[in-house]
This record gives C-alpha cells, sequence and structure tokens, in this order.
C-alpha cells in the first residue's frame, strides 16, 4: 500500500489570506495545522497568473510555453501528459472533484469534454486525463457542469441567487453590489449548505466513502473560490463586518501616491487604471480601477475572508472523514492555489499581465504523511506550481518522466539549496481583440524581473525590477536604476537561459475564457 | 482601446481542389457534417437555424453563396448579437491544394470569439474529412 495524496486547490486565493501566512481577516484553523505539522513554502510561484495555463501546469508539470496553453481559453490538448495518469496507470484510483478548467467554459457548441459530460461521472473510456472520476463545479450555478445540474434539480429556487458572472454581452460582469457596490460583489440568499463550496467537500467525502480501505488515491479537490464574485451564503458574512477591515497594506489609499507608483511601472499598468486599455477577459471590461473606493476594498476583503473561511472549514470535513476511515497517517495533503489576486493592492482588483506578488505568491503548504517521518519546517527558496506534479510521482515512489520541467519539492532549505532550487518563472501571453501583452518573468535571490516583450503598448525595452527585501511591496520599479543595472542583466541572462521550450505550433486561443 | 467589435479569422490548408472544398462549404444544409458541436440545420430559402450542441439554436441570415468567387457569408440574427457577419472564402492555391479562411465579425467582441474559436476547429474537422476520404 502507498501514501495517498489529497491535493486541495482553491481559486485566485492570495498569499496572505491564511493565518499561517500572518493573515489577520480569515480564521483558517484547518490549513494552519496542515502548515504547523508540515512544510509551509514561502515563495511559491504560479507559472501563470491566470487559470487554465497554471492548472495546466499543475497537471502537465510542464511551463505554458511548453504544454501550450499559453492564455485562458487555449484548451490543454486531450493528449497532454498527464500526471494523474501516471498515478493511475501505477493503480491509484483518482478523481477531480470541483473546478477543472483545462478546456474553455464558455461553450455554447459543447464541444469540450470537460462540458459536456452530462450527469456522468466516469468518463467515457475509464478515465479523463488520467481522472477516473470527475464532478464539477464553476463559479455559480450556469452551465452544463455537475453542481449547476445538482442545484438546478434539487434547489431549484436557488439558482437565481447567485451573482451573474457574465453581463448580456458575455462580457465579465461589472455590476456591484452589497453595501458598496463594488463589482462582483453580491448578496446570496443561498443556503449555506447548498453552495459550491459545501457541495465539492460533499462530493469528495462520498467519492472517498466509495473506497476500499486499502485502495491508493490521489483526489485532487478544487474549491471554485475564493475567486470573484465575491457571493458567500449571506448567513455568513456577518462573521466579518467589512467596516472592521484594515485596508490592505499593498494599497496605497492617498490617489497622488498610488498613481505615483503606477506610472513608475510599464505603461500598461496605468491604462488599465484609468480605463485606457483592457488587455484580457478576466477583469470586467467595463470596470475602471480609477473608480475603486476605500470602503470597496474592505467589502471585498471581508467577503474574500468569508470564503476563506467556508473553504477551510470544508477542508476540516474532508479530513475528519479521511480520518474515520483510517488513511490519516497514510495521507499527504497539499494545499495551494492556481494564482493570486490583486485585491486592492495599487488600487487594483482582479487580475491581468501584473506579476507581482499579489498575483505571483501563492499559499503552498505541504503535510506529507505522519508515516513519512517528515520534518516540519518553513522553505524560503523559490518553487513552483511546476513542481507539484514531480512531487506527486515522488510521494507515489515513481520516478518524475522526463517531460515534467519541474522538481519534487524541497523539504527545507537546505534541501532546497543541495538540489538547486534558485529561480522560479512565470509568464503572461494575452492576444485579445488586437492588444497583446507579453510578460517573462523571473524570481531568484530576494529579487523580481519582468521582461517586456513587444506588444501593443510595449515596445520591449520595459521591465520591472524589484527588490523583495528592501520594497515588498513592489512598489519602486528599479528596472532603471543604474544601481541596479548589474543585478538587472544577470536576472535577465538567467532568465533567457531557463526559458522553457516551446510548443510547436502554436496552440489557438478558442474562446474567451 | 477596446473597441466593442472584433475581428477573429482562422484559416485552414487542405490538400484537395477548391470545387470539392466548395461541394462543402457552399451548401448551407452540410454545416453540422463538419462543424463540431452543431447537431442540426435547417435551412428555409435565405433563412437558416443551426441546433448547437447546449441545445440552443442559433437563427442565420444568408448573405453570399457565390460559386464563382467561392464566397459564402452568413448573418447570425439571434438577439445577442448587436452585429455579425461570417464569410468563408475557398482560394484555389493552383497546387492542388485549397486554402479556406474563415472569417468573423461581431459585436458584442466576445461572440466573435466564441464563433470563430469554433470555426477554427470546424475547418480542423473538414480537413480531416476531406482528406481523410481521399
Amino acid at each position: 500500500m502507498a501514501r495517498k495524496i489529497l491535493l486541495i486547490t482553491t481559486d485566485q486565493q492570495r498569499y496572505d489570506t491564511l493565518g499561517c501566512n500572518g493573515g489577520t481577516i480569515a480564521r483558517t484553523p484547518v490549513v494552519d495545522s496542515l502548515a504547523a505539522s508540515g512544510i509551509r513554502y514561502e515563495r511559491a510561484h504560479p507559472q501563470s497568473v491566470v487559470c487554465m495555463p497554471s492548472r495546466s501546469t499543475i497537471l502537465t508539470g510542464q511551463h505554458p510555453t511548453t504544454h501550450g496553453v499559453w492564455m485562458n481559453g487555449v484548451p490543454l490538448p486531450l493528449d497532454a501528459p498527464s500526471v494523474a495518469a501516471l498515478l493511475n496507470d501505477a493503480g491509484y484510483r483518482t478523481a477531480l472533484i470541483g473546478k477543472p478548467h483545462f478546456q474553455p467554459m464558455l461553450d455554447p457548441f459543447m464541444r469540450f469534454i470537460e462540458n459536456a459530460l452530462g450527469d456522468e461521472t466516469v468518463p467515457t473510456g475509464g478515465s479523463h486525463r488520467g481522472f477516473e472520476h470527475l464532478e464539477f463545479a464553476t463559479h455559480g450555478p450556469m452551465g452544463p457542469l455537475h453542481y449547476a445540474r445538482w442545484l438546478a434539480a434539487q434547489h431549484p429556487e436557488a439558482v437565481g441567487m447567485f451573482y451573474r458572472v457574465l453581463d448580456s454581452q458575455l462580457q465579465v460582469n461589472a455590476d456591484g453590489g452589497g453595501d458598496t457596490a463594488a463589482p462582483q460583489v453580491h448578496v446570496n440568499q443561498i443556503e449555506r449548505g447548498w453552495y459550491h463550496t459545501d457541495w465539492v467537500a460533499d462530493r469528495t467525502i462520498s467519492w472517498l466513502d466509495s473506497l476500499r480501505a486499502d485502495d491508493d488515491w490521489f483526489c485532487w479537490m478544487s474549491f471554485p473560490d475564493p475567486h470573484h464574485p465575491w457571493d458567500p451564503p449571506e448567513s455568513e458574512v456577518g462573521r466579518i463586518n467589512w467596516r472592521d477591515v484594515p485596508l490592505p497594506a499593498g494599497y496605497p489609499e492617498d490617489r497622488a501616491e498610488r498613481e505615483a507608483i503606477l506610472d513608475a511601472k510599464p505603461r500598461h499598468w496605468r491604462m488599465w487604471y484609468d480605463g485606457s486599455l483592457v488587455s484580457n477577459y478576466e477583469a470586467p471590461a467595463r470596470w475602471v480601477p480609477a473608480t475603486l473606493t476605500p470602503d470597496q476594498v474592505r467589502e471585498v476583503n471581508a467577503r474574500n475572508a468569508v470564503e476563506c473561511e467556508l473553504i477551510d472549514e470544508a477542508i476540516g470535513r474532508v479530513l475528519a472523514r479521511v480520518g474515520e476511515r483510517g488513511w490519516e497517517n497514510d495521507v499527504d495533503i497539499i494545499f495551494t492555489t492556481d494564482h493570486g489576486e490583486l485585491q486592492g493592492d495599487f488600487g487594483l482588483l482582479f487580475k491581468g499581465p501584473y506579476h507581482v506578488d499579489a498575483l505571483m505568491r501563492l499559499p503552498l503548504i505541504w503535510r506529507p504523511a505522519p508515516s513519512a517521518s517528515a520534518q516540519t519546517s518553513t522553505v524560503t527558496a523559490p518553487v513552483g506550481l511546476v513542481d507539484l506534479a514531480p512531487t506527486f510521482c515522488s510521494i507515489a515512489g515513481l520516478a518524475a518522466p522526463e517531460w515534467m520541467q519541474g522538481a519534487s519539492l524541497p523539504v527545507n532549505d537546505e534541501d532546497a539549496a543541495l538540489r538547486g532550487f534558485e529561480r522560479v518563472l512565470t509568464e503572461w501571453d494575452s492576444e485579445l481583440f488586437g492588444v497583446d501583452v507579453h510578460l517573462r518573468t523571473i524570481t531568484r535571490a530576494g529579487w523580481v524581473l519582468t521582461t517586456y516583450r513587444r506588444g501593443t503598448v510595449h515596445d520591449g525595452s520595459e521591465g520591472e525590477l524589484y527588490d523583495l527585501a528592501d520594497d515588498p511591496r513592489q512598489r519602486n520599479n528599479r528596472w532603471d536604476d543604474p544601481s541596479c543595472r548589474g543585478i538587472r542583466d544577470d536576472l535577465t541572462a538567467d532568465l533567457l537561459a531557463n526559458l522553457p521550450p516551446a510548443r510547436q505550433p502554436k496552440l489557438l486561443l478558442e474562446a474567451p475564457v | 482601446m477596446t473597441a466593442p467589435r472584433a475581428s477573429i479569422r482562422r484559416e485552414v490548408r487542405i490538400r484537395s481542389g477548391a470545387d470539392e472544398i466548395w461541394e462543402w462549404v457552399g451548401n448551407p444544409s452540410r454545416l453540422p457534417e463538419w462543424w463540431p458541436g452543431i447537431t442540426a440545420c435547417v435551412v428555409d430559402g435565405d433563412s437558416r437555424t443551426i441546433t448547437m450542441g447546449s441545445g440552443l439554436p442559433m437563427p442565420e441570415q444568408l448573405l453570399t453563396v457565390d460559386r464563382l468567387q467561392r464566397r459564402f457569408q452568413y448573418r447570425i440574427t439571434a438577439p445577442i448579437f448587436r452585429e455579425h457577419t461570417s464569410t468563408i472564402d475557398v482560394h484555389d492555391l493552383g497546387d492542388g491544394t485549397t486554402l479556406v479562411v474563415y472569417s468573423v465579425d461581431a459585436d458584442p467582441s466576445t461572440m466573435a470569439l466564441v464563433i470563430g474559436g469554433a470555426a477554427g476547429n470546424a475547418l480542423q474537422e473538414l480537413r480531416s474529412l476531406v482528406e481523410g476520404k481521399s
């Protein structure tokens, strides 16, 4: 019998939303407890700051350039490599429960299998990307996924209670709600037990209950929250009074200071803030960040924290069932997310081509199976989501195949130094309706450097350079600072030397998201 | 910087003559044969209604069916579109291959990508069907 693996992911969750990472708004005792008894990573980065590329990296163990999903809307090929398939071939029972998003969700033709499963939970042929059990959910009750079907069948009165994620033009909705009219905030009267967070936990428990005690298993439990819309069950919103929530440290309240910080960055930052450029689909096209108020930031953060608390409690229920099944000592638990959320930093919300900690610094916790007798630790070396798939192989006693580009996560900083965890890369390529933006970022030795390729509003000479020790909020762009020329040249050369190979031919954008 | 109207273009080169390709593309009733995700299609004069895999109907108006230029154009008349024109051009490259270009212009822009993305997939299917047959 091998060690079992529970991969828990959330969607668009910041590093600082967990108590164990210094968060003070949400109470997250379950995940904090995993961190206390396991390994907590302080510098874990995604290889893309949007969902589809990042989730494809988790599954394939490859950078976006290599697996080919360069932006939301580019489907991961069905024959792409999959760590779940490796584990399944090795005898693991496998399940993906919650949000998948390896294929576009906006799919009226139902061309993509993730949308076309109907009520089936076992895919045709016995498995899909190595998963033999599939139950899908996304951020609301619309669409063809299992959660939407379940809610429509069991609680049809709740379907209309959610925020409408897309507007009548199928753009990300800019409508505001709550007390402050913040975008994507909404009062949702749904009963807590019907909300997708608890549904994901319920379905995970049901699948675990279907297994034999001696089965080896890999379960990816994928919560759609705390990604916007911020519409948690209203019964739970009273946990945190938004008026008591402090403004985040990353939010410069003084408008002149905020805009001066933006002006020191490549011009697409300020252009989006002012509403003169929309470069990607993931933020509401009709919302202008400059209109964001301090109270809206507070309310967004409060509701986000409520969603984080609900996730933490849902994880607690699943772990309790793991214990009841007698698996506690043999289960490795990994908690992370696909990317972060701006959540008020620099006066911005949502996500886009902005490679700063708000979007890149992720919560990552690995609680090895107690039977493995691992030591608790905190890892400060840079690691990436690209390292997850090799880690699963290591846990299962499998050799990581050559197509994986990461390495099994280090168990402490000494291990990281010995095995060469020096740098982590993140990339962005968007091409939408005549606007393209291209970023390549390296994080190494306490610095973050981003280079720009030629695009609609960039000539290719722009860049960002931040000293994480002196400037943890990345407010002071040192790209043009003569005293930093040496580190800039060194990091740029290192970035170019370590860029992953590109998939050929380039995959096409097939949908907005 | 963000216009509501968008253009999406997809193309495919097929190892077959233009006349054969036109037999598929120029016949509005044959669309479900080569467009994955279209389950039915009813043509009545210059009106065509397709049914998508989600079950949603999509009403269309045929604008151009020009056998000599090998150009097919239609307009989607569903209310979500403020404006839409799709154009399929079939070009004989003179070397036994044919270039098929599918252009979608639409407002709202999101729908241009929804239709254009699926059209790209359909062109790949068309190539598989034609080249697999020959």
